[in-house]
Formats: structure tokens, C-alpha cells, sequence
């Protein structure tokens, strides 16, 4: 395919290399340093889908992220929606098309890598224009860490788009020569395809680099594609250039009508015409460079339409010299054409009168109305910008601690000026880093900017009607006439400007669309612009897709996997693994042709029945020492723990100062002066930090040191009638009889040389045996008891037995049975409360009114009267009237279902529950309703298996 | 009767794939170190095996075949490859008790990771928020801070330019988590794409 | 991602901290002297100022050292972190 547009030579695309594409179904062919708009530019297609809500052509309106127009999808290599050609550079194989507005998520998982890297640094400059440039290498010669990142591929900024020449050549070699001399810098840090995105709190910038982006289907797919950059700075320099505004008229959004910029830089950069008819409308100087340069490629320049009465006496001689028409006074009224602008509509103006209209024959409508300074980063920081006449535009209004902006950011719009900010700037940032300014050359010289006519600040040419076609955000299809009705409904805000009529919130935030409302609603109210002032800059400052923040974060990495010291036999053993927390713990364990019900059926019965081995290592562990380690008990304990007998376990239960139970577990008297704490899997860290807080906050005086020990101990509860066979076969040195070895007792003994600790602890009312060691030997350990087990057909279980096992004897979870408003007596645990303890955590809140309520919910056990259903958990518990109907709504709620299961030692189902007053309507019938019909429930005591608690000593 | 039990360490799955790691980067699993919390006033002025406890935030200094980090203002770790767990909480406990300090055996509750190389300190940023520079976190500085989603104590062992060498000691049951990171944030510097 | 100094290890992001509230709520030293309406105001209760306000917050992910503070809540920014004088009843 041909690219007719494109100039016979120059621009920085290689033209030795040819990369082929495909548009809208159609092949196209560009050069590497092409962007998928210039390609398309060069073969003359300026359309790029039609808008969003009134289905109008649009084009391609800028040059780079500013553009309000050239949204595409992109298909291949992988789908993406939703970006910019002007930034999405070219490579072989791109088939992409125009969206209207809205794009299409990727409906397969995004197979490309995304990670993220901290960096430090003294300075960080954004922006490698000529202002950035200047900035990044004065602070590296000054020895400080630097970090300068641009977004485009190439370093330059501004200068890729112009012709300018520094010290007496072309702007590209100074341009090479500065990069040269930062790349020899060690300690400085320069990125391309990289937008600083987000300016946060003490210097914290987040910078998208775009990796591969450009690489297409040639990617390495071990390379992370996007990388956000997480520079902490002590210093921001912004200088992140300027954005060329449009001025609003008639039908100005027709294929064809470009920022004056823009089309500059894609004759320059790029080596390609825009157009071969052109017209340029202005209200400043800086646009006519656009006009003579297009004139020299060969351009048609049928009229430079310039607002200002006397235009620009200077300019028009270029022009003139040129053989270029300029009209002064003189505004664009609107355009005619449907795919591409065909006419511009000329009129004089005078005195605010527009008069009668001309048509001026054109491909190609250039714009200028003043330039944005991009203050966007500076406002993200909470800078306060202030309004500036002269230039109309928003500039910072103030200095802030550790951001300075420079160049055309803030305001500077001239090359020389640019530099000398550029220099200015990081001089001060070093001076407030205390660093010397080492040793500087002299900026690069540059010609003077010829002296100019002071710009004027035109928002929109009145169009005689309603405004309806003259549009302010071209991607939201919002008008003039949408301003005018925001304020005739009254809205003054700009913030609710923005939201009534959707201006600014497309895919490029109001670059050029922002200020021009702000200006616009202003001469609608009648007030100044600095009034009505600007929307809040948030970031991102360009559109950053979702999985590069997430990074490596995802897959297997999004939440850490924690595993214990048995992991793999586990999974060897084919466990059904169940996330508790962070922690990986095997669920049950499945043999061939076993869901989950008959499996944890079968891991019950064998238990209860025989011996079972749980792999309890993700119970917390904390090691309590030192003298005052008793009292600081007593302290958080609701039971009294001074009184344990060392060789002795208790079991405890922790509150809030509010009195609700927080967590429960057993605690180990090791010595007079040292305990082991367990603590339940997901309360480990939890409490730590709870004693932690106590001891440092309220505590200090207490003598009394914390350690966690959790993953040093290996845990193994060997549980049923059978474990004291296994258990004595293993440990034969250990006396395992009731009577040597008593229930809530534990006993030292050693396997090999390695110390081991055995604890007789229940969590199923059955005889268990809990095995503590090293988790170095946690392995061996386990499979031995595995092989001393097997002749008691030891069966391994998870933690769905575990729960049912606990179910059945009443034990509740903390956290499951319980909501943070549950107190030990609603749990049926009085018995853990301590009377004799002057105080405790909690005590205070339980002489409470609310908490004698007799109406209190409390833990109950549920039993369904049809002996089949398995109540789901968090069903709600009903009382019908009299009569047996529901009572009308709002039906009262007496409680909810917590755990509900089936068991193997019952032949039934069976649930816990919070029921109001449960404990005396123990022996009523109460309702669930389950799938739209109510299950008749017993309430029952909580404890439904050997409520005896003869079991536990086998 | 019981025969030796034999050790095993959280790391062993993943081996292979560190040894296999390109140039520039060997990560390595430290084996089997006893490590011993210990927690006393600052002011007991007490020596462990030969080395005052670093008072300095952040630091660390030999001690005997091991390390003494410092993890807060009153708490310390120990380091010993040669001493068995038990042995090494018996003697710190030894030294402590008299000034009413404590120790705690922890052997088996961090694992201890080396990373070195000329990657090392890039591979690191990528999941470390403090600031790596050879001129800030210098040898003989420590930081419990996160490496990915990790909680770590980290160790700067070695700090040449082009040979950096860090240690990362990692709650264990994290330390399958971690080789995973550390893998993925190493396969870029692979020759050729990975299969999966 | 804000910097907090911790007294002891020096700046470091904002994540590795937890929030502590109000500093200088102690615990009562005789709750059971205190009527409904006081203890609830121990337990429930908490000023909510904007400007200055006296924290406790702790490096959660670092050294575990609890510290108090006096931050703008309005702006955020930290006047002055400090470290609990351990001859005095800590940090509450």
C-alpha cells in the first residue's frame, strides 16, 4: 500500500525498514518510529471512528496524549481497547480499528508479564524536553542521583517536533549528545516510553515504562511488558511541557482539523502532510511556524486566519514572504465536509461581532489557541495553580516543599527561556539538597525568539445558534450548549460542571477539553476564569491499564501461599487444600471417587472410631516469658492462668475491652516464668500484636518478653481411641497412660536426639495426643507417626473434619461461631471466667446491662427434625405464629446459623447457631427457611457428642 | 531405638530452579542455622559470643560463626550455623538470665536465603521499598521491612558495586512464596522464554 | 505513599505502620470504679479533631515498636513521632 502523504525525506522514521498493518480491515505499511497515527496520516486516512453519542466522524486531532480523537482497539497481537494512535507505536503485524468511544475487554487472560521496580533519588526530572534535559544534567554533574523519565520513545520533547537548532546544529545531535552524557552518569537513571503518571505524598511518583509494548508479536515474554516505576524522590522536577489548546467553533470536530502543533510535529518527527490544502486559525504567534513549515514541505497554505485585530505584524511579513494570505481579525465560524473537513468557513471579527462567512477550500484545518502548561503532576501534589491573563492559562500559584515545576509547564513557552528554567530550576534543587553545583557548561545557544505580538485568549467563536455542534470534549461529544445548559440549571463548580455535562472524563482527562470549559463557563456566568478555576488533576495522568498496578502480584503470587514444614506430603497424598488465612491447609483428603461429603464422612468415622493425625503446625504459637509472664496473663485471659501447674496446659479465652470474645486457645506452663501460648490459625498475628500493645503501651513495668514461635513448632494433634497406641509406639520413653500422662498435661521427651513435647489436648472430645517439634524434623516426625499408625489404620484429616469434629463437642471458632459481639457467657463458657480476678481485659463490659440480657444470642446446636437437611450456614432462624404460619413482615430474626455440617457419630446433620435466649428454648422447634421452604429445627445444647466427656481419656 | 531424624528445609523444592538462575545473580538456601531470638535492656551491656549487641537501629555484626541483628530497640537475633537450636537458646538463655534478659529458640521459625551477584541489588528492588544504594544500605546494615508481599529481615553482607551480597532471613512457611518471587522476578534475565 | 519516621528505624512507607488512635487513653486503673457512662467512654469513645492530634502508631512490619505522634489530620503531615519514655507508663 502506498503512503502518498508521506514526505520524500526527513523525519526520525527509518524509512530502510517497512512494517506492515492493518487498519479498520485494510493493509497499510509504515516505518519503525511511526505511530499508528502517522502511518495512517501518511496514507491519507485522517478518520478514525465515529464519536461516542451522535455518531459523528472524528479524526485524528494532536500528535501525542493529548489527542482527543484517535481512539482504537487493538486486536493483534493481543486485544486491547481503549488506546491512542497517536501513541501506539507502529510495529509489523498491528491490526487495529477505530472505536466509537468504547472498547472491548480481552476475553482470554493476558498471557504478558507486568512487574515493578523502587527506585531513590535525589532529583527526579519528568520530561526530557529541552527545559528536563537541561535540568537532569545539571544535577548529574552536581554528582546527585538522578532519575528522568519521558514518556515518548525518544528523548527531545518539544525539539522532535520543531527545527530548531542548539549551538549551531540541528536539535536532534544536542539532543544525542546530553542523552551520551547522562547514559555516563552511574548514578542516573533515564527512561523513555515512560509517563510519570501519578505525583503522591514526600516526593513518591509512579512512572508506566512501556517495556515491549513496541516490540508486537517480537516481545520477549519473559520481559515484563509495562513496569511501573516507583521512584522515591527528594526532589521532583516537572517539566512536562505544555499542551496546545483548540479554540471552539462550528463543526470543529471534523477529520482533518489538527492542533497547529500537532501538525508540525508530524511533518518533522514523523515526515508526514498532514493535508495538501491547508488553513491555520489563531489567537497567537506560535502557531505560524506550523503555516511557513508546512509551506516549505509543500503544503497549500490557503489562509492564515488570525482573531487578533492586528494579528502579528511580524508573522505576517514571513507569511507574506511566502506568498501566504493572512486575514487579521479574522475567525473560523465553522467548517462544512463529512469524512474530512472540505471548507473552512472564514468571517471577520470585530468588537466581539462575528460578521458574514466565507468558505475557504481545505483538507486540513489547523488550530492554535494558546497552550496548556501540563500542571498536572504540580496539582496532583495539591499544588494551587492561579489563572493567568496574559497567557490564559493555569499556572502553579506557589513553591512547594520538594516539587518545582520548569519550562513550558510552567509557563516559559520559549526555547532559550525552556533552558535557562530547565537550569534555574534543578540549580535550586540542588542548592535545597545541599549539593555543590559541580562543574556546569554553558546552555546550548539558540536563535532569539523573534519579538512576537502578545497572544489573545479566545475560547470560542460564537456560532449564531446554540452551540450544539461547536464542541469543548470531542471524545464525550459535550458542547457549548451542554455548558450552557449546566449553568442554566444553576451548577457554578466546576466539579459539577465536569460531572453534568461529562467534560473531562474520557480516556484523556480534559487535556485540551479542561481549560476551554473552565474558560467558556466563565463568559456564561459572567465571572473571571480564575472564579470558576480548574477540575481537580487526579491521577493517572494518562490511562494505566490494571494489570500493570497489579504487577507481579497475580497468579500464584497475588496473596502469599504459606505452607507448612508437611506441605508436600500433603499434597502428595492428594489433599484438597482449603485457604485459611494466607495459610494453604489440606481440607480433607479425597480418595478415588470421593467428593468432599463422603470423604469427611469417612476421615469422622475413622477418627472417632480408631486414630486420625491433623497437621495443626498453623495454629499460632507464642513463646511468654519472664517473671511478670503470669500476671500478664491473668491480665488478658478471661480465666485465671497464674494457677496453672507448670507441666500443665489450660484452655483460655481472650476479649476486647468491650468484653467480646477475640480469640481462644490453649496456654502451656513451661516453667514458672515461661508459657506457650496457642493462639487459633488466623488469631496469630492478631494476638501477638495485641500482647505486644498491651505489654508496651499500658504495661511496661511488667517483665515480660514475646517471641512468635508458630512456624518453629510443628504441631500434629494425633486424635481417637487409637492415638495413645501410636503415640506410645513412637515415643517409647514417655509414659502415655491416663494416669502418668493426664488430660490438659504436657511431657518433654526426645526421637533421635531431637527434643519433642507432648501435649494431651482435644479439640474433638476424643483422647488426642498433640505432638510439638522442631520443624526442621517436622517431616520425619510426621512420618513416623504415619507408619506407627498404620496398623491403627491412622488416617489423616482436614480441617472440614477438624470442624465437624469440633461441632460436635460445641467448641466454637473464633471468628466463625462468633462475630465480635459474642461474650464467653453467650458461648456457654462462664465456666472460662474467672470471678476470683480483680480485673482482666474485658471484665468491666461484662457487668453491662446489654450483657445480662436474657435476650442475648447465644451458641446453640440445631437439629434438624427431617434428619436430612444440611443447613447452609448463615441461614436466618425463624419463629412461626400461632398457627404455623410466618408472622407478617418484618419477620423477626432470631439468630443465624454459624456451622452447620453432617455427621458421621450423629447418622444426621447438625448446626450451631446464635439464637436469642437459645439456651432457654432449649427443646423447641424453631424454622430455617432454606430454599423458600422452612426446615423445622430442634435447639438443642451445644455439645451434642459424649457430652459426658468420657471419651477424651480413651 | 529412633534412628537420626532427618532434616528437611522448605526451600529444597525450589533448588533446582535457583541454581538454574542466568549470570548475574546465585540466590542460595543457607542451611539449617540456629537462630535465637533474644530480648534484654539495652543497657545490660551483656557480650554474646564475643560481640557487644549492636545498639545502632539496623545494623548488624559478626559473632562468633554467626550474626547479631539488631530487630528493635530491645530485641536482638542470633545467628549460628555450627550450634544445634536447642544448645544455642540454652547458652544465650546462660548469658541473659542473670541481667533478666530472655531467648528463644527460633531455628526452625526464619529460613535464611543469600543473594548475590550483580542483579542482586536490582532484584531486590524490584519488591523492596527501602533504598539499596551501595552508598546507603551499606555492609553491616540490616532492615526488617517487606521483599514482595514478605515480611524479611534483610542482611548487606557484601557491598561492592558490581558483586553485591545480601542475605534474606524469611518466616518459613513464606519461603516457598519467596523462591516463587524471587524466580519471577529473575525470569527476565533468562535467555529464553520459560515454557509455561 | 506517604513517609513515616519510625523513632528507631527511620522513614519508611506508610504500609509497614499500624494506627493506634488517640494517644493518651489509658487504661483505668480501677474499672471497676467507674460507672456504665465512664467506662463507655474508656471503651467507645475518642476525640476526632481536625488539625493536631496526638497518635499512637506502630511499625507493624518493622521493628514492632509502639511510638506516639502528633499528626495534622487535615494535611497528614507528622509534626513529630517520639519514643515511649520507658520510665513512664507507656504510650497509651
Amino acid at each position: 500500500m502506498s503512503a502518498p502523504f508521506r514526505t520524500p525525506e526527513g523525519g526520525r522514521i527509518d524509512r530502510s525498514t517497512t512494517l506492515e498493518f492493518t487498519f479498520d480491515g485494510q493493509t497499510h505499511t509504515g516505518h519503525p518510529g511511526d505511530t499508528l497515527a502517522s502511518a495512517l496520516l501518511a496514507a491519507g486516512r485522517h478518520s478514525i471512528a465515529t464519536s461516542v453519542k451522535l455518531g459523528r466522524p472524528r479524526g485524528v486531532a494532536a500528535a501525542w496524549a493529548e489527542d482527543p480523537g484517535s481512539l482504537v482497539q487493538i486486536e493483534e497481537p493481543f486485544p486491547e481497547p481503549m488506546l491512542l494512535a497517536t501513541t501506539v507505536e507502529l510495529y509489523d503485524g498491528l491490526v487495529a480499528h477505530g472505536l466509537p468511544g468504547q472498547g472491548r475487554l480481552a476475553e482470554v487472560p493476558d498471557s504478558a508479564r507486568y512487574d515493578a521496580v523502587h527506585h531513590h533519588v535525589d532529583v527526579l526530572v519528568v520530561g526530557a524536553g529541552p527545559a528536563g534535559l537541561v535540568a537532569a544534567l545539571t544535577a548529574a554533574r552536581a554528582g546527585a542521583r538522578v532519575a528522568l523519565v519521558d514518556e515518548q520513545a525518544e528523548a527531545g520533547g518539544a525539539l522532535l517536533g520543531t527545527d530548531d537548532v542548539l549551538d549551531g546544529a540541528p536539535a536532534p545531535e544536542w539532543v544525542a549528545a546530553a542523552v551520551a552524557e547522562l547514559a555516563a552518569h552511574p548514578d542516573v537513571l533515564h527512561l523513555q516510553r515512560t509517563t510519570a503518571f501519578g505525583l503522591y505524598d514526600d516526593g513518591f511518583v509512579l512512572a508506566l515504562e512501556r517495556r515491549t509494548d513496541h516490540l508486537g508479536t517480537a516481545a520477549p515474554r519473559n520481559v515484563s511488558r509495562q513496569r511501573v516505576w516507583r521512584i522515591r524522590a527528594r526532589r521532583v522536577v516537572v517539566a512536562a511541557g505544555a499542551h496546545e489548546r483548540p479554540v471552539v467553533f462550528a463543526d470543529n470536530d471534523r477529520p482533518g482539523i489538527m492542533l497547529a502543533g500537532g501538525a508540525r510535529t508530524f511533518l518533522h518527527r514523523y515526515g508526514v502532510l498532514p493535508g495538501r490544502e491547508a488553513v491555520l486559525f489563531t489567537t497567537n504567534d506560535s502557531a505560524y511556524d506550523a503555516a511557513l513549515d508546512l509551506h516549505r514541505a509543500g503544503v497549500r497554505v490557503q489562509a492564515v486566519v488570525d482573531a487578533r485585530p492586528e494579528g502579528s505584524p511580524q508573522r505576517r511579513q514571513d507569511c507574506e514572504r511566502a506568498g501566504i494570505r493572512v486575514l487579521s481579525g479574522a475567525v473560523v465560524t465553522g467548517t462544512q465536509g463529512v469524512e474530512r473537513v472540505t471548507h473552512a468557513l472564514v468571517a471577520p471579527l470585530a468588537a466581539g461581532e462575528v460578521g458574514a462567512s466565507s468558505a475557504i477550500g481545505c483538507d486540513l484545518l489547523l488550530v492554535s489557541g494558546g497552550w496548556n502548561p501540563a500542571v498536572h503532576l504540580f496539582s496532583q501534589a495539591r499544588g494551587r495553580l492561579r489563572y493567568d491573563e496574559a497567557l490564559g492559562a493555569f499556572l502553579p500559584a506557589e513553591e512547594l516543599d520538594g516539587v518545582a515545576v520548569a519550562g513550558s509547564a510552567a509557563g516559559v513557552l520559549d526555547l532559550a527561556g525552556c533552558l535557562a528554567d530547565g537550569r534555574r530550576v534543578a540549580d535550586a534543587a540542588l542548592a535545597a539538597l545541599g549539593l555543590a553545583a559541580g562543574e556546569q557548561s554553558a546552555l546550548p545557544a539558540v536563535e532569539a525568539t523573534p519579538a512576537g505580538s502578545a497572544p489573545m485568549t479566545l475560547w470560542r467563536v460564537p456560532d449564531g445558534g446554540d452551540g450544539s455542534t461547536s464542541f469543548v470534549d470531542l471524545q464525550r461529544d459535550a458542547t457549548v450548549a451542554d455548558l450552557a445548559r449546566a449553568t442554566g440549571a444553576g451548577l457554578r463548580s466546576m466539579e459539577h460542571v465536569k460531572r453534568y455535562t461529562t467534560i473531562g472524563t474520557a480516556h484523556d482527562q480534559g487535556k485540551t477539553s479542561g481549560v476551554l470549559a473552565s474558560g467558556i463557563t466563565a463568559e456564561l456566568l459572567g465571572v473571571p476564569v480564575q472564579a470558576t478555576g480548574t477540575t481537580t488533576f487526579r491521577p493517572p495522568y494518562t490511562p494505566v491499564a490494571f494489570a500493570a498496578l497489579a504487577g507481579r502480584d497475580r497468579g500464584r503470587l497475588f496473596d502469599p501461599e504459606r505452607v507448612t514444614a508437611v506441605h508436600d506430603w500433603h499434597v502428595a497424598e492428594g489433599a484438597v487444600f482449603e485457604d485459611v488465612g494466607q495459610w494453604k491447609r489440606p481440607r480433607y483428603y479425597p480418595r478415588p471417587g470421593e467428593d468432599m461429603d463422603a470423604a469427611v464422612l469417612r476421615e469422622c468415622a475413622a477418627t472417632r472410631g480408631g486414630v486420625g493425625i491433623l497437621d495443626g503446625s498453623t495454629l499460632g504459637k507464642i513463646d511468654v516469658q519472664g517473671p511478670d509472664a503470669a500476671e500478664f496473663l491473668d491480665r488478658l485471659y478471661t480465666n485465671m492462668i497464674s494457677s496453672l501447674k507448670v507441666g500443665s496446659v489450660r484452655y483460655g479465652v481472650m476479649c476486647g475491652v468491650d468484653g467480646m470474645v477475640i480469640d481462644d486457645g490453649t496456654v502451656l506452663r513451661l516453667a514458672e516464668d515461661r508459657f506457650l501460648v496457642l493462639t487459633t490459625t488466623g488469631g496469630a498475628a492478631k494476638v501477638l500484636d495485641w500482647m505486644e500493645e498491651w505489654l508496651q503501651t499500658e504495661w511496661p513495668q511488667l517483665r515480660v518478653r514475646l517471641a512468635s514461635v508458630t512456624e518453629q513448632w510443628s504441631t500434629f494433634p494425633v486424635v481417637g481411641p487409637r492415638s495413645r497406641d501410636v503415640v506410645g509406639a513412637v515415643f517409647p520413653d514417655v509414659d502415655v497412660s491416663n494416669e502418668a500422662f493426664p488430660f490438659m498435661t504436657w511431657r518433654d521427651t526426645a526421637l533421635g536426639g531431637v527434643p519433642v513435647r507432648l501435649a494431651r489436648i482435644s479439640f474433638s472430645g476424643e483422647l488426642a495426643y498433640e505432638v510439638y517439634v522442631n520443624s526442621w524434623y517436622a517431616r520425619a516426625v510426621w512420618e513416623r507417626l504415619i507408619e506407627a499408625g498404620r496398623p491403627h489404620g491412622i488416617t489423616p484429616y482436614g480441617t472440614e473434619t477438624m470442624h465437624v469434629l469440633r461441632a460436635e463437642k460445641g467448641y466454637p471458632i473464633i471468628g466463625q461461631d462468633t462475630d465480635g459481639t459474642v461474650t464467653p457467657h453467650d458461648l456457654g463458657m462462664a465456666w472460662a471466667v474467672s470471678k476470683k480476678k480483680p480485673d482482666f481485659i474485658g471484665k468491666r463490659s461484662f457487668a453491662r446491662p446489654a450483657n445480662s440480657d436474657p435476650l442475648r444470642k447465644q451458641l446453640v446446636g440445631l437439629l434438624p427434625v427431617d434428619r436430612d437437611t444440611v443447613l447452609p450456614e448463615g441461614s436466618q432462624i425463624v419463629e412461626l405464629a400461632d398457627g404455623g404460619q410466618l408472622p407478617p413482615p418484618p419477620v423477626p430474626m432470631l439468630g443465624h446459623v454459624t456451622s452447620s455440617y453432617r455427621s458421621a457419630e450423629l447418622g444426621r446433620p447438625f448446626a450451631l447457631a446464635l439464637v436469642k435466649g437459645g439456651r432457654s428454648r432449649i427443646g423447641e422447634t424453631v424454622h430455617v427457611p432454606v430454599d423458600g421452604t422452612l426446615v423445622p429445627v430442634e435447639v438443642t445444647g451445644s455439645v451434642l457428642v459424649d457430652p459426658e466427656g468420657a471419651r477424651r481419656d480413651g | 531405638m529412633a534412628d537420626l531424624l532427618t532434616r528437611s528445609h522448605p526451600l529444597e523444592p525450589y533448588l533446582t530452579a535457583l541454581d538454574a538462575l542466568p549470570d548475574g545473580l546465585r540466590v542460595t538456601a543457607e542451611p539449617f542455622v540456629a537462630l535465637a531470638g533474644l530480648r534484654v535492656d539495652p543497657a545490660s551491656g551483656v557480650q554474646l559470643r564475643g560481640a557487644a549487641l549492636p545498639t545502632t537501629p539496623n545494623t548488624w555484626v559478626p559473632a562468633g560463626d554467626g550474626r547479631l541483628v539488631w530487630l528493635g530497640p530491645d530485641e536482638w537475633l542470633v545467628t549460628s550455623p555450627g550450634t544445634a537450636p536447642e544448645a544455642l537458646e540454652a547458652e544465650v538463655a546462660g548469658v541473659l538470665r542473670p541481667v533478666g534478659g530472655v531467648a528463644v529458640d527460633v531455628s526452625a521459625q526464619r529460613i535464611g536465603l543469600r543473594i548475590s551477584g550483580p542483579r542482586a541489588r536490582q532484584v531486590l528492588a524490584k519488591g523492596c521499598a527501602i533504598d539499596l544504594h551501595p552508598r546507603v544500605f551499606v555492609p553491616g546494615s540490616s532492615a526488617q521491612t517487606t521483599l514482595g508481599q514478605a515480611g524479611v529481615v534483610l542482611l548487606a553482607l557484601d557491598g561492592r558495586d558490581d558483586d553485591a551480597e545480601f542475605a534474606v532471613l524469611v518466616r518459613s512457611s513464606f519461603a516457598g512464596y519467596l523462591a516463587t518471587w524471587l524466580l519471577d522476578a529473575c525470569l527476565e534475565y533468562a535467555d529464553s522464554a520459560p515454557t509455561s | 505513599m506517604q513517609l513515616i519516621e519510625c523513632p528507631w528505624c527511620g522513614p519508611r512507607e506508610e504500609v509497614e505502620f499500624h494506627y493506634g488512635g488517640q494517644a493518651g487513653v489509658p487504661y483505668p486503673e480501677d474499672p471497676a470504679a467507674l460507672d456504665d457512662v465512664q467506662w463507655a467512654q474508656y471503651v467507645f469513645f475518642r476525640d476526632n479533631p481536625k488539625g493536631r492530634f496526638e497518635e499512637r502508631w506502630s511499625h507493624a512490619a518493622g521493628c514492632r515498636r509502639w511510638f506516639n505522634a502528633v499528626r495534622d489530620t487535615a494535611t497528614y503531615r507528622f509534626e513529630r513521632v517520639q519514643r515511649p519514655d520507658t520510665t513512664q507508663a507507656g504510650t497509651r
